[in-house]
């Protein structure tokens, strides 16, 4: 009896140490999750104009296209 | 080891054994793919509620959208495509919207006019049993409540081969 109540005793901090330390990543958003995350300010870059120019001025210099899902041989010839 | 050493590694056994527990209603479902019996369920719509049960007989599309899916909104002039020239021959589009927030939705419906039915889903319980992987996916369930068909995702190149299910689907209804 005592030894049971002594095993509960020490059970609660651990369920509880357990239940804090796993509190973040106990599971990703799900799909239909992803409202907030979908929005405009989540994105890395905030201007697709300013992210489109960026990219043409790395891969012009860089002499390689690419690297954001862009095949090519990096021939230079962009 | 000694005995207290023991004793403390049981009662964390035990938490986690415990915690699993606690998650177990957490967990995905068996995946809903093509033969399983779709889930049931009955939610709040535009108008009234709807139930699985009350759509026996008929092909349903089931679709899974959210305000701020852009395929989503893309989908909707198709669905209403759908369920117009499809209607008659026993199609029911059947649009669970899964927004946290009711306000989103109907700013979305206000926007992008929909000719079908609107069920509301905020909580996310349905998308969890159908186990949705992507935004939007829909299901076309035949009328004893079978998943015919699944499809992830909505592009305008998709159209044609998800309006060809449709249309097979009814088909195989009609014979039976």
């Amino acid at each position: 009896m005592k030894l049971m109540f002594r095993r509960l005793l020490l059970a609660i901090p651990a369920t509880a140490s357990i239940a804090l330390l796993s509190g973040c990543a106990i599971q990703p958003p799900q799909p239909w999750e992803k409202a907030n995350l979908a929005r405009k300010e989540m994105t890395m870059d905030a201007d697709p104009l300013d992210q489109a120019f960026t990219q043409h001025i790395y891969f012009s210099k860089e002499s390689a296209s690419g690297g954001y899902g862009v095949g090519g041989g990096g021939c230079g010839c962009n | 080891m000694s005995n207290q050493v023991m004793e403390t590694m049981r009662s964390f056994t035990i938490a986690v054994v415990a915690l699993s527990l606690i998650g177990l209603p957490f967990t995905q479902v068996g995946a809903v793919e093509v033969g399983s019996p779709a889930p049931t369920y009955s939610l709040p719509t535009t108008a009234g509620k709807v139930d699985s049960a009350g759509l026996k007989g008929k092909l349903v599309y089931v679709d899974f959208w959210a305000s701020w899916c852009v395929p989503c909104k893309q989908s909707f002039p198709w669905m209403n495509e759908m369920q117009a020239k499809y209607g008659n021959r026993g199609l029911h589009v059947l649009a669970i919207n899964v927004d946290g927030k009711q306000a989103d939705a109907d700013k979305f419906l206000g926007q992008v006019p929909a000719k079908f039915q609107i069920a509301f889903d905020p909580a996310g319980v349905t998308p969890r049993q159908f186990a949705v992987k992507a935004m939007p996916t829909s299901y076309l369930v035949d009328g004893e409540g079978r998943v015919v068909y699944v499809h992830a995702g909505f592009r305008e190149s998709d159209q044609k081969s998800i309006e060809a299910a449709i249309v097979a689907a009814l088909d195989t209804m009609k014979k039976r």
